[in-house]
């Protein structure tokens, strides 16, 4: 009986993360459209709802009453599951995700590897739906994406060693209590590099402008969702703005203090800012990283594939590897308010 | 309830394997393998390897076996005609079975496996110490020259295969990005002076 409780309680918890995390995507489309409209010089959807605020619900029952069309030929069993492993670890990896102090599902000690973990699963998803939908179009965007986020994930895997290094634990609250203090005790600015490394390859490991050539509309119609329709496509795009809201998060844990703010520990402006709750700073954060996705979608043109693989291989993983070698020397000396 | 996680760990695991090598289709049979790599990892962590088992995700699953669905796609194997040669062959399959289990059996059940009589088996554990940081100091300290030859011996295989693909090849072409970099303005674009047009001159 205590553990069909303790099955329930566990149960609700998710529910609690998972419900406003897939609202979020929700509204994360309806921003992208209005800010992206905004620094075009167009009002973005305006039409459903007061300032078309209802306009992520009316895509989402137009996407939910339409027909899955199953192509010819296509393997029909992993042609469905695929969206399910794309959505999978994106939800899965919120599990040792801290929102604030003590706010966690799972506290684990090897959280930063779990993460990692589960962050690398998603490339199924893409690979299992290129190739079930028996089209060229779809195989060559799986193929691209596949390499691509195979590639970024080791110089991201880099860059988390650095975090890991600099905190001393791979626990995810660990990590944050590592960082507490005013904006300058974060761990962005003694791993400046591996901060700037991670968000480059966050972004491209979620498939995002200006690397999004597993979608390039121009040159392969729409990449390795272009058999999907309906359902199976909605739930490659909660999965993608899943992924997206993850990365943010992440980096807000591991390089800008978690649920800490900027003045935390300061005599006169820390208690007053501390009177605002941990999430709340943690949420903006997060919301400051998002608005960096969508400004990039907006300002950069799409790289070509293999300028993305010379960045990815020759420029970002060098740069991590001789931060990592200068991270150690500054642990050993003690260096700054970080590491004595 | 943790026999019976365990159970059901267990069982994936066997279904998965034997649908690995039973499979008709050639990806079929690359995903029931991931299947296995995580039932598997799922029972290291329950045996308190929790590092090895996320491990086992982030370089079997994550990298490894993406890369084997990427050759299994694009090659087109034909599991028909493989299948053809398994009676034919079984007569040298069974005995390199049989090696190979007698072999398992002379590591695992012999005692030489028995973490205590290991190298580094005697030191203490420290008693809330991370299984991560843990491995990290037994690896670098009591088994840092096995470890050490390991990793070279990996660079060594990287080079190989990538010395493999550097061939160079007559008349292909392709981008120097350094060249591309370097490019300016007035390397590509002239500027030509149009003759004036007399209407507007008169303007």
């Amino acid at each position: 009986m205590a553990e069909l409780i303790e099955l329930v309680w566990i149960l609700t918890k998710i529910g609690v993360i998972l419900g406003p995390l897939i609202l979020s995507v929700a509204y994360l489309t309806y921003a992208e459209r209005k800010i992206i409209g905004w620094i075009q010089n167009r009002n973005g959807p305006n039409r459903v709802g007061p300032m078309g605020l209802l306009q992520p619900f009316a895509d989402v029952f137009k996407l939910l009453f339409k027909e899955v069309i199953l192509p010819a030929n296509a393997n029909r069993f992993l042609f469905l599951i695929a969206p399910l492993l794309a959505l999978m670890p994106a939800l899965a990896a919120w599990a040792v995700i801290p929102f604030g102090e003590g706010l966690v599902l799972a506290d684990i000690n090897a959280g930063l590897l779990y993460v990692l973990a589960m962050t690398s699963l998603g490339v199924y998803g893409v690979i299992l739906a290129g190739w079930a939908a028996n089209s060229k179009y779809s195989m060559l965007g799986a193929m691209r994406s596949a390499a691509q986020i195979v590639s970024y994930e080791i110089a991201m895997g880099f860059a988390l060693v650095g975090v890991l290094m600099a905190a001393g634990s791979m626990n995810m609250s660990s990590i944050v209590t590592a960082q507490a203090g005013p904006i300058w005790n974060w761990f962005w600015l003694p791993l400046l590099p591996l901060f700037i490394v991670y968000w480059i390859s966050g972004v491209a490991e979620t498939n995002r402008a200006p690397f999004d050539v597993a979608e390039g509309e121009s040159e392969i119609v729409a990449g390795f969702h272009v058999e999907y329709s309906g359902v199976a496509f909605a739930v490659f795009f909660l999965a993608e703005y899943a992924n997206m809201i993850l990365i943010s998060g992440l980096a807000v844990i591991l390089f800008m203090g978690g649920w800490y703010s900027p003045f935390h520990g300061l005599p006169l402006l820390g208690p007053v800012f501390d009177l605002v709750p941990g999430l709340v700073w943690f949420v903006i954060k997060v919301a400051g990283f998002l608005y960096l996705y969508l400004w990039f979608r907006a300002t950069f043109p799409r790289y070509r594939y293999d300028q993305i693989m010379r960045l990815g291989w020759k420029v970002l993983i060098p740069v991590t590897v001789v931060w990592l070698v200068v991270l150690a020397l500054m642990i050993l000396a003690g260096f700054g308010p970080w590491f004595d | 309830m943790f026999e019976f996680v365990f159970y059901v760990f267990a069982v994936v695991l066997i279904f998965a394997a034997t649908m690995v090598i039973t499979a008709r289709n050639p990806v079929h049979a690359a995903m029931y393998l991931v299947l296995a790599f995580f039932n598997s990892a799922a029972l290291w962590i329950m045996a308190g390897a929790e590092f090895l088992g996320i491990v086992l995700v982030l370089v079997y699953v994550g990298a490894v076996m993406v890369l084997f669905l990427f050759v299994v796609m694009m090659l087109d194997i034909n599991l028909e005609k493989l299948r053809e040669g398994f009676v034919r062959h079984l007569y040298i399959g069974v005995p390199i079975a049989a090696v190979m289990v007698v072999q398992m059996l002379l590591v695992v059940g012999s005692g030489i496996m028995d973490p205590a009589t290991l190298p580094g088996g005697d030191l203490p554990i420290p008693e809330d110490a991370a299984n991560t940081a843990l491995i990290g100091s037994v690896l670098y300290t009591v088994y840092v020259y096995p470890f050490e030859l390991a990793a070279v011996i990996l660079l060594v295989a990287i080079i190989a295969a990538i010395m493999l693909t550097l061939r160079r090849r007559e008349g292909t072409k392709h981008q120097d990005p350094g060249r591309q970099v370097r490019v300016r303005k007035a390397d590509r674009l002239r500027t030509v002076d149009l003759p004036r047009n007399s209407r507007r001159d008169s303007e």
